[in-house]
């Protein structure tokens, strides 16, 4: 369960977030969509911590966030673009993610490690893995420790559609066990089995927060992508 | 020569033929080393056996030897000065004299010669004495294997080791001088010899010399003295195979040289001083043999200075060394070895082609402003020195070795 | 907070410019204590290298590793550890590699070859040097969200310590010549880590020059041994500084 209240960011003369507040309840697989610099982004960084809100404040389950570090060990994150120590091999990140964050008595899930068939390339070098690979690395670690949070950002760009297929049912899984997945994509159309509820943003505001369905319903589209388009135009008028 | 042949022959004539023997013990017969002088005939034999004599002022006024057997002691109760000899041809070994009087207006000394000749002082320790061994309108003197202590410190006065006033002919020979005003103090001193002496920890100089002229030093050690050693105002002076080392300060210098003409400084070494040579006002010196090792500066040649030749020496791991305070040169700086050159020697000849300028820009800064000292070996400072070596402009551009050795020369 | 310190250490110690770094250093040590004659003259030599190259290479290479290492900072900001931990760790790492390519290069040739205290204390400086340097390097990129910006400032810095600085005290020195300049000589020196270091060492290898005038005041200030203990406090002051200014900046920083 997280809460977000009235939310505000401002990067020099330009607002990214105005007067965001949102409920997102667990068990629920939830897209944030919303034109190029909407504040997406800078609203899951605001949530892990990255960055420090001007206003308002974060709750994670209850407890403010701001100022805290422990929170983060219940979320997992994929950033947009994954980046690690260039001489590292892929084993190492693991070890040193395992090393760093590992609690005694909590369970690894290797799920996807071993959907993507990582062992098979555990001693390449980070600097020598495609984007694609990279983009594997950080979904793995984003649901390796078991987080009951998980934070994805443009989780399949870059990922071939096998891989991408793999991630989509993990995330599936995941929510179906009552964590709480905040996905980002820009590619509307593999949301659409995949989410129950929408946040819309434009302009660092929240356009609107509804499930999906609701959503189908309110513009009489069934397709996301077509749904969204109906939103933009009515916003233009 | 005819002096010294003189005087052994008197010395052994009164030994061998004429003279009595008068023993002083604390036991007897005699108890007293006044008493005993008073009873001695000239070319008598005092000997003086162990103890502690009290004698308020020992005067010797006949040529008489006067031997301690066994380190007996002269006391003077910080009050007297111990031993005045007013006789010439007057021989005194083998004592310790100790505590002299302390004075402001008087000299008292640990044992003083008065306008005597042919006096031997040898093999005594004085500890504790305000003036050491004071010799004052004297000829012909020795002071040989002495020990001279004083215990002063900067809250007692100190007076000299051993002073020499207006005299002539003096052989300083072996003594060792340690914690007084000057350890060597000449002042009006001529044609005297000073050798193999070592003079350290002094409160002023190791060595104090004005208004002597044609006297020799030789192989004498002046170390951790305060201000080092000062030769001022003499002509004919020769200073050779002495060690010059760990004199440090504001105001320290190896040798100090002011207003010296035609004299020598060869075959020495100057080792840590924070100034190893200081020549000021200095005219027809030669310095030259002798080896210039880690002092702060080498040389601070004074633009007084004429006509001086500095050659054959050894310049390593000096600081800086030549400084000079303008730019009128009128010395010769040839063929020394500078461990800072860095010419080359094509026709392999032994000597750089190219000339070494020994007074670097920093030196001239420094001399002006001392506080720029804290820059030294700082990126700026060599940036500095090295533009001033392509393009001089501050330096002395006459001061120059034109044919600097490539190697250290064997002394 | 150790873990993160070892994987930027086993990081960086695979870095190419760091093995050439410590290469460069292992040769110039070398030439200098076999080549040279005169041991004074070679510490001479090794002293300037120690205080140019030293701080060059310690700013330029933890600046461009920070920037390099944005990401994985990122990385590390979003798992559960304090953030203040995260920096200081990038930055122990980050001295300790540069410590360990100096320590190689000229610390262990030069203690072999010539163990006195000037040669300990040189290096010893060498490495306060190092650790300043690269806390210098991360207070700047920390302020500098540009790469190019920060590498700028990197080298602004390192011009500033090691030329502009002596140059402005040069000037000051001239211009109020006519006063005793002793102490304030004293406290501008202190103002400096560079100089801090060169006079600290300067006062062993120009000892006699040392004594002289100024040198004097110094000898009396830094030559005892509560004067390098006060110099080495400036100089660890100088490391924790920048660093308590970088953590309070990171700690509110948005990535």
């Amino acid at each position: 369960m997280i809460d977000l209240s009235h939310i505000a960011k401002r990067y020099g003369r330009l607002q990214v977030l105005d007067d965001v507040s949102l409920s997102l309840p667990m068990g629920k697989s939830i897209a944030l969509i919303g034109p190029n610099g909407s504040g997406k982004t800078t609203l899951i960084k605001c949530l892990l911590g990255m960055v420090v809100p001007d206003k308002g404040s974060i709750s994670f389950k209850g407890r403010n966030i701001l100022g805290d570090w422990s929170y983060r060990a219940d979320i997992g994150y994929m950033p947009q673009i994954g980046r690690y120590p260039d001489n590292m091999t892929i084993a190492q990140v693991f070890g040193m993610m395992k090393d760093i964050r590992c609690l005694p008595g909590k369970d690894l899930d290797e799920d996807l490690v071993n959907a993507f068939q990582l062992p098979l390339i555990y001693d390449k070098r980070m600097r020598t893995l495609s984007g694609g690979t990279r983009q594997k690395v950080s979904a793995c670690l984003a649901f390796l420790f078991n987080p009951s949070v998980i934070v994805l950002d443009e989780p399949t760009a870059g990922l071939d559609p096998v891989a991408a297929g793999i991630l989509t049912k993990k995330i599936l899984e995941e929510t179906n066990k009552g964590k709480l997945v905040l996905i980002t994509s820009h590619i509307l159309s593999e949301l659409d089995d995949l989410v129950d509820e929408v946040v819309y943003l434009q302009d660092g505001r929240v356009r609107f927060h509804k499930s999906l369905p609701q959503l189908r319903v309110d513009t009489g589209e069934q397709k996301l992508v077509r749904a969204i388009a109906r939103v933009m135009e009515n916003a233009t008028i | 020569m005819e002096r010294l042949i003189s005087l052994m022959l008197l010395l052994s004539l009164s030994n061998l033929g004429f003279g009595r023997v008068l023993k002083v013990s604390p036991s007897g017969p005699l108890t007293s080393v006044a008493d005993a002088v008073r009873r001695a005939a000239a070319g008598d034999t005092v000997l003086v056996y162990p103890g502690v004599y009290y004698e308020k002022g020992l005067v010797i006024d006949k040529p008489i030897h006067l031997k301690g057997i066994g380190q007996p002691a002269l006391d003077g109760e910080h009050r007297y000065e111990v031993v005045t000899i007013r006789s010439g041809g007057v021989t005194m070994e083998g004592f310790v004299v100790r505590h002299s009087g302390y004075s402001d207006w008087n000299d008292l000394a640990g044992i003083r010669l008065a306008a005597v000749r042919h006096v031997v002082i040898k093999n005594n320790q004085l500890d504790d004495t305000f003036f050491g061994l004071y010799c004052q309108n004297s000829d012909s003197c020795v002071l040989e294997n002495n020990t001279l202590h004083s215990r002063s410190d900067s809250a007692r006065l100190a007076g000299n080791g051993i002073h020499c006033w207006h005299c002539n002919g003096m052989q300083l020979l072996n003594n060792t001088i340690t914690r007084h005003r000057d350890g060597i103090y000449f002042e009006f001193v001529t044609n005297s010899l000073i050798q193999g002496n070592r003079s350290f920890y002094n409160m002023r100089y190791g060595l104090h010399f004005m208004f002597s002229h044609n006297d020799v030093y030789d192989g004498n050690r002046f170390e951790h003295n305060e201000a080092g050693v000062s030769v001022m105002f003499s002509h004919g002076v020769n200073m050779k195979h002495n060690l010059f080392a760990d004199n440090q300060g504001g105001g320290a210098y190896g040798i100090l040289l002011k207003e010296i003409t035609d004299s020598r400084i060869e075959l020495s070494r100057f080792v840590h001083n924070t100034v190893a040579i200081y020549m000021e006002g200095t005219t027809r010196v030669q310095v030259s043999q002798n080896v210039f090792r880690d002092n702060g500066w080498a040389l601070k040649v004074q633009a007084s200075c004429s006509d001086d030749t500095i050659t054959k020496n050894n310049f390593l791991g000096n600081t800086f060394d030549i400084a000079t305070n303008g730019s009128l040169v009128l010395n010769n700086f040839d063929r020394n070895y500078w461990d800072k050159y860095d010419g080359y020697d094509l026709n392999r000849d032994g000597y750089g082609d190219v000339p070494y300028h020994p007074v670097s820009l920093y030196a001239m800064v420094a001399e002006k402003n001392p506080s720029v000292m804290m820059l030294f070996h700082s990126f700026i400072v060599s940036l500095l020195d090295r533009t001033e070596k392509v393009m001089p402009s501050i330096t002395p551009a006459d001061l120059v070795d034109h044919i600097p050795f490539m190697k250290p020369i064997t002394l | 907070m150790n873990k993160i310190i070892k994987y930027v250490v086993l990081d960086i110690l695979r870095n190419k410019i760091l093995v050439s770094y410590t290469v460069l250093l292992f040769a110039i040590t070398m030439t200098m204590l076999f080549l040279q004659d005169n041991q004074t003259k070679s510490l001479l030599s090794l002293l300037n290298i120690v205080l140019i190259v030293l701080p060059l290479v310690s700013i330029i290479f933890s600046t461009i590793y920070y920037y390099n290492s944005i990401e994985f900072i990122e990385l590390l900001v979003c798992q559960p550890i304090r953030r203040s931990r995260i920096l200081l760790s990038i930055y122990a790492g980050l001295a300790l590699s540069l410590l360990i390519a100096f320590g190689i290069g000229v610390g262990l040739p030069l203690l072999i070859m010539d163990h006195s205290l000037t040669s300990v204390l040189l290096v010893l400086i060498g490495a306060l040097l190092t650790i300043i340097f690269s806390a210098l390097a991360i207070l700047g990129s920390v302020f500098m969200r540009d790469k190019a910006r920060g590498i700028g400032v990197a080298i602004l810095a390192w011009f500033y310590f090691s030329l502009l600085y002596d140059g402005l005290v040069l000037f000051l020195l001239f211009q109020f010549s006519d006063y005793p300049l002793e102490k304030p000589s004293i406290v501008l020196g202190s103002l400096n880590p560079i100089d801090l270091g060169r006079i600290i060492l300067l006062l062993r290898l120009d000892s006699s020059a040392m004594m002289g005038y100024t040198g004097a005041v110094f000898k009396s200030f830094f030559g005892s041994a509560g004067g390098i203990l006060l110099g080495f406090g400036i100089l660890t002051l100088w490391m924790v500084l920048p660093l308590w200014g970088a953590v309070r900046r990171f700690n509110h920083k948005d990535l």
